[in-house]
């Protein structure tokens, strides 16, 4: 309220505001009221009248902050359980899906001319998935521009990936390579730059960061309803330190009732949310955080499967998919074909019940056993065996004519499985985690409220006892 | 899932090591191509205008210009038995390295499963001559790059897999090869779809996209003139197919020998105007064992001896004769001592 105008042209400065003339002949209601202030504050009724206006608002204040900052953690905490949780998870679901049918397509392609069955099956139920997951994607996007024209790629794409595919089995049908050359390029549509796994990767990636920002707004520290707590307790306790003084009487029934509902409050707050950041983070690493890692690995496994496919649909022109399928084993599994590595590893690592470790190490054994056997299968092929190469890898009848018992199509879809049951694993364990933390704060903004009403009534009353003694 | 674009990034990179092999042969096969009468003379190799192409045209290939790198041994000079074919006969089997995705040349028959093609029959026609039985052969399937490779260090007997003779690969000071004498004569040359305004490897190409594979032949020769068409780059020649099927491409470039396979899974595309380059095709064998050079050398004289009903020819009247019309015979061999 300070005047800042400058002097009139006639030399007479304005009236008001502390650079005025010695003689204010108005003030503003402000310099007023605080007048009156000081004025009463020299007397112990309208200094008890200040305390008590003032411990009032501090307590209400704490009550409000307390149940506004916890209210926005849980608001948090249900987005990532009900919104980018679950919105990150069918990111990744749309990957795997059409990872899948990228795989599968490329076995069925093995099998000849007319594939089994179960193959168009599988193949058809993925794209079919993948679709569905697209459609609730787009309408789950919440306006998020990116993911919008993300899905909008994605629904372009994935109708060119099936032509390609349709006309690729057309030509394997009647036997000419020419099929599978389509089927590469169906393939480097799927797996190649701004390709639909690349568009779908994205896709997770711009939900897992929406996710990761919804943890972290819910795991922030409330710090204004901490700092507010402490100072209307603090506040609380020296007022009642004055009082005793100069009154010798020990209790002052409201302001003890005051100080107990606020720092009740205070505690619920400390207690509650500290409770629910520790869930979360559990949630995280046991839930989001091996779910993605779990995630991860499933791509890596849907890949090389791909990549082992394709090297025999490929029929020795293209030694790359071999050398894909290699790297990819790295990534997943680690160097060493017996040893535990990678992505694998790391999925041990995170897992901390037995319930969890348990479809891990599976993956783990069918990873290895799975390398012995891709090994086994590479030499049947480099040595010209391409009969035996096949079965190994898909089934059926070696180049001897004996029925191979043995073949990866069997690791792969135990390690697939074990994988898949990993994640649901970790999905319930997540689920869990974020409830029990919203839980742990559900009442409190409610239970804040009523202790912040309550401790500034207490405040009041053990005030107004106090004046009613001056009157 | 950070790793997922790496794998990605490097399956688009990927490239084939035998860039600068190819470019070389390019300029070879240039150089001999130079010392040519116009290329026109030789006839189109086309569908629907068979001016045949007589064996005599094929014996006055004249590749004299390069120190005989691209004759072979003679038969009559030396031994066909030596310690490499006997080698073979003591194993009981030939090791052969061919291609499964070559149509016609070398592919899976469907129906059999089995490999089949021109290169394959010839193959056999080895093993029964070398082994007594044709089908004593073990099949390697060897990617491009890999072809000398495997013949070096003798995971190989011999490469048979439309692999072009020429001087680089002869002459080369690290790696050379020994060759047969040629058993198929090919060329590059255009294949276009039906009512495509494009009718050779010539200024009909202007403003069009040819596609042909990444270090081939079809590459260097379309820098040299390109008549001003853009070129498409795919790793295989069949992707091109593939390209020219989904719109990509206008036209493709390519050996008209590969070009008839794909001319034979797409009946609406054909090979157009004359083949620009000459590129025979030969056994590919290790430089050190010339008893095995020898020895092939008299099996293919025996192969394509018998006129219209030579082994050779009954071989290309099954796989050829209908995408690649007009031969009425095999290339005549080209001996030294």
């Amino acid at each position: 309220m300070t005047q800042t105008q400058s002097p009139t042209r006639s030399g007479v400065p304005a009236a008001g505001g502390p650079g005025g003339p010695q003689v204010p002949r108005r003030r503003t209601a402000w310099a007023e009221s605080a007048a009156r202030m000081r004025a009463s504050a020299a007397t112990e009724p309208g200094r008890l009248r200040v305390i008590g206006a003032v411990l009032a608002l501090l307590v209400l204040a704490f009550g409000t902050a307390t149940a506004w900052q916890i209210s926005e953690r849980s608001t948090a905490t249900g987005h990532v359980l009900h919104h980018s949780g679950p919105l990150s998870a069918e990111a990744a679901e749309i990957y795997r899906s059409l990872a899948d049918a990228d795989a599968t397509v490329a076995g069925g392609f093995l099998a000849g001319g007319q594939e089994p069955r179960d193959v168009s099956r599988q193949y058809q139920d993925d794209i079919d998935n993948a679709a569905r997951l697209i459609t609730e994607a787009a309408a789950n996007s919440d306006g998020s521009a990116e993911a919008i024209a993300l899905i909008g790629k994605l629904n372009t794409w994935l109708p060119v990936y099936t032509n390609l595919v349709a006309t690729a089995q057309a030509d394997n049908r009647q036997g000419l390579p020419l099929g599978g050359a389509y089927l590469r390029y169906a393939d480097q549509k799927m797996q190649g730059k701004g390709g639909l796994l690349d568009l779908a990767d994205q896709l997770y990636r711009a939900q897992t960061g929406r996710l990761d920002a919804d943890y972290a707004d819910a795991k922030s520290l409330p710090w204004v309803a901490w700092v507010l707590g402490a100072a209307a307790l603090g506040t609380l306790l020296w007022a009642q330190r004055r009082h005793y003084r100069r009154t010798n009487r020990v209790f002052n029934r409201g302001m003890l009732a005051a100080s107990t509902a606020c720092a009740l409050a205070l505690l619920w707050l400390v207690v509650g949310h500290t409770v629910a950041r520790s869930e979360l983070a559990d949630s995280y690493t046991h839930g989001a955080r091996s779910m993605q890692v779990l995630n991860d690995a499933r791509i890596h496994v849907l890949q090389a499967r791909s990549n082992e496919n394709l090297t025999l649909v490929a029929r020795g022109s293209d030694p790359g998919y071999d050398d894909d399928f290699s790297t990819g084993m790295t990534d997943l599994a680690g160097s060493d074909p017996h040893g535990v590595g990678g992505e694998l590893a790391q999925a041990l690592a995170l897992a901390d019940a037995p319930k969890g470790r348990d479809p891990v190490n599976a993956a783990i054994k069918g990873v290895q056993a799975w390398r012995d056997r891709h090994a086994t299968e590479r030499a049947s092929d480099d040595n010209g065996d391409y009969a035996s190469a096949v079965a190994q890898v898909i089934g059926g009848k070696d180049g001897s004519g004996r029925t191979v018992t043995a073949t990866t199509a069997q690791c792969f879809h135990t390690v697939d499985a074990s994988l898949g049951t990993a994640v649901a694993q970790e999905q319930d364990e997540f689920r869990t985690a974020a409830e029990t933390g919203r839980n742990a704060m559900a009442m409190l903004p409610y239970g804040a409220a009523v202790l912040a009403v309550l401790a500034a009534a207490g405040a009041a009353l053990g005030i107004g006892r106090r004046l009613a003694e001056y009157r | 899932m950070s790793g997922w674009g790496y794998l990605r990034g490097r399956r688009l990179w990927r490239r084939r090591g035998w860039g600068g092999v190819a470019a070389m042969a390019a300029v070879c096969t240039l150089a001999i191509g130079g010392t040519l009468t116009p290329l026109g003379d030789r006839g189109p190799i086309s569908r629907g205008a068979a001016t045949p192409l007589t064996t005599a045209r094929y014996a006055s290939a004249p590749q004299q210009a390069h120190d005989n790198c691209d004759a072979s041994l003679d038969p009559s000079t030396g031994p066909t038995d030596g310690p490499a074919v006997e080698r073979i006969r003591q194993r009981g089997r030939l090791k052969v390295g061919v291609d499964q995705n070559s149509y016609l040349w070398g592919f899976r028959d469907p129906a059999t499963g089995q490999l089949a093609g021109f290169d394959i029959d010839l193959v056999h026609a080895l093993a029964r001559s070398i082994l007594g039985d044709p089908d004593a052969v073990q099949f390697l399937t060897v990617p491009t790059s890999q072809r000398i490779p495997l013949i070096k260090n003798g995971t190989v007997d011999m490469v048979v897999r439309t692999m072009t003779i020429n001087c680089q690969r002869v002459d080369d000071p690290k790696n050379p090869v020994a060759f047969s004498t040629p058993y198929f004569e090919a060329g590059q040359q255009i294949l276009a779809p039906e009512g495509s305004s494009v009718t050779g490897f010539d200024d009909s190409l202007q403003g069009k996209t040819v596609c042909t594979a990444r270090g081939s032949t079809g590459e260097q020769t379309l820098e040299g003139n390109r008549h001003g068409a853009s070129i498409l780059l795919v790793d295989n020649q069949l992707d091109c197919l593939v390209r020219l099927q989904l719109g990509l491409a206008d036209a493709v470039f390519t050996d008209n020998a590969l070009a008839a396979g794909q001319a034979a899974q797409d009946p609406s595309v054909h090979l157009v105007g004359h083949p620009v380059t000459d590129e025979p095709y030969g056994v590919a064998m290790n430089t050190g064992e010339p008893d095995l050079v020898r020895k092939v050398n008299a099996v293919l004289a025996a192969y394509r001896s018998g006129g219209a009903d030579s082994e050779w020819m009954t071989s290309y009247r099954r796989w050829l004769a209908q995408d690649l019309p007009g031969l009425t015979g095999p290339p005549a061999p080209k001996y030294r001592q």
